[in-house]
């Protein structure tokens, strides 16, 4: 096998490798399936439970791209007006990091007093965790134009508009998407968080009802459907990542 | 001389105010530079060359005295001026050719025309690519050219909306000796052409001698202008040029300045 192959084929090695250590420590062990149970016995709760999880799994796939989706377009404007004005970073940069302090779990709560249970507090639960990380680096990328550039801009006389059209915002490019990785695989613990708390359906919903009826194999079937999910969106927004912001990789091989 | 200056600056200094604490960073400073002249500042470092820089541009606001460009006074960022510092903040997501497009995208009456007269700009701009050996780079990126190539497109990008002023902040700073020499002839061939008003920061003295009219010497800080030298060799010069005792002895003139300032 030679070594392109092989940097393939890793990825799936070593997640079967795990399977297959989980699957050998159970069985050396003889770990009770309601505490641990072992991952064949997992994927054939998946199978058995294949109709339930796929609906309850398309439901947290929905509210996770919803609530990702609110953040970028929120969390990507708020970083241009705080990375383009001093003024507003000093005044809501407090603010922002006092409000990403509180745990989300904790809002949840309050989001269904105010929506009730289900859709809307998943969708906005992952929006207000995963927005955060984009408000961050999309204005890190502005605030940080070379001096040098922006007096090159400045003594072309161009307008403060030009300067974030022509350079701060594509040079913001590489920043917001290595955000959106981290933000994606948040949305997905924000929502899945809302759905175990307050609502009846998605996978956090499914985890909770499995578990207290002590379907153990259910709740890790659960699990490795979120994960899986978090694998995959986190794929896309690399893919995309790739085909925007090419020129910031100069070339490297990493990463793809 | 002959005729006003077209920049003129004229008893001019900075004082920089951070927190209690005051520093003068240039004093008194007075230079007139004829309008197509090309002239070199040069000083240990430290002086205040490249506040001088800011202050002309009007990127800085100075203190004391005023300056002038074209007649008029400098009271904010002027427009159009060419700029190129040491290091060539080329855009990474343009190609060459887009980078060296970029200030048509904002200085007038470029701006207005080059949606319309697209082909005409980029053949110009091509044109001016060849002039600098880069024709064949167009389309590469910049983090794809050497070190000297960048630096020939970051040339190319501060005189393609024909300027009247070029500042030149240690453009060629970074680069290796080769290299730096070369770059010399080429920016004297783009100046022969074009007769610009050039202003070089720098602590190369054969670099300032190689290219300038005039080479101002500047004191340690608070930075003075201590010397004007005129430096009478015909043109265009070349790399031999450098090697004529006139040459030599012209840089060692402005050596035993800088010498004798660094030491007071």
């Amino acid at each position: 096998m030679n070594e392109k192959n092989l940097i393939r084929a890793m990825p799936w090695m070593v997640t079967i490798g795990l399977f297959i250590l989980w699957e050998a420590v159970c069985v050396i062990t003889r770990v009770e399936t309601f505490i641990l149970p072992r991952p064949s016995v997992v994927f054939e709760a998946m199978v058995k439970f294949a109709p339930q999880i796929t609906h309850h799994a398309l439901q947290t796939l929905m509210t996770t791209t919803a609530g990702f989706a609110l953040g970028v377009v929120g969390g990507g404007l708020l970083g241009i007006f705080i990375g383009a004005s001093r003024l507003v970073y000093v005044g809501l940069y407090p603010v922002l990091v006092g409000f990403n302090s509180i745990p989300k779990v904790a809002l949840v709560p309050v989001l269904v007093i105010w929506f009730g249970i289900g859709t809307v507090p998943a969708i906005i639960t992952a929006f207000v965790i995963s927005f955060f990380p984009i408000v961050v680096n999309v204005a890190t990328g502005l605030a940080t134009i070379e001096p040098e550039l922006r007096d090159v801009l400045r003594s072309l006389g161009a307008t403060k508009t030009e300067i974030l059209t022509k350079i701060g915002l594509p040079r913001a490019m590489p920043y917001l998407f290595a955000s959106l990785k981290i933000a994606i695989t948040l949305a997905f613990v924000g929502s899945v968080i809302a759905e175990t708390v307050a609502s009846n359906e998605g996978i956090g919903y499914l985890m909770l009802s499995a578990s207290s009826s002590y379907n153990v194999p259910l709740v890790f079937a659960g699990l490795i459907v979120v994960a899986a999910m978090g694998v995959v969106m986190y794929a896309v927004a690399v893919w995309f990542e790739r085909r925007m912001t090419g020129w910031a990789f100069r070339g490297s091989d990493l990463m793809s | 001389m002959q005729g006003p200056a077209f920049v003129k600056i004229n008893g001019v200094s900075l004082t920089y105010r951070q927190a209690e604490e005051e520093t003068l960073a240039v004093q008194d400073l007075n230079i007139d530079i004829q309008e197509g002249e090309f002239v070199a500042v040069v000083g240990p470092s430290g002086c205040g060359k490249s506040t001088l820089m800011k202050l002309v541009t009007g990127l800085l606001n100075c203190t004391g005295g005023s300056i002038t460009i074209g007649g008029k006074p400098v009271n904010g960022p002027i427009q159009g001026v060419g700029m190129a510092f040491q290091n060539s903040t080329l855009l990474p997501w343009r190609t060459t050719l887009d980078n060296v497009m970029l200030p048509l995208e904002i200085v007038e009456p470029h701006k207005r025309r080059l949606r319309r007269e697209k082909q005409a700009y980029i053949a110009q701009a091509m044109a001016l690519l060849k002039t600098v050996g880069l024709a064949d780079f167009a389309d590469k990126f910049p983090w794809q050219l050497s070190g000297g190539m960048q630096q020939r497109a970051n040339v190319c990008r501060s005189i393609i909306h024909e300027p009247r002023l070029l500042m030149l902040d240690e453009p060629f700073g970074a680069l290796d000796a080769f290299t730096r020499e070369e770059l010399w002839g080429v920016m004297q061939k783009l100046w022969m052409e074009r007769r610009f008003t050039a202003i070089l920061i720098t602590h190369d003295l054969r670099e300032a001698t190689y290219l300038a009219d005039r080479v101002f010497v500047m004191s340690k800080r608070p930075g003075r202008i201590i010397l004007s030298k005129e430096i009478d060799i015909p043109r265009p010069r070349t790399l031999d040029t450098t090697f004529e005792p006139h040459f030599g002895s012209i840089v060692h003139e402005l050596r035993e300045h800088i010498h004798s300032v660094r030491e007071s």
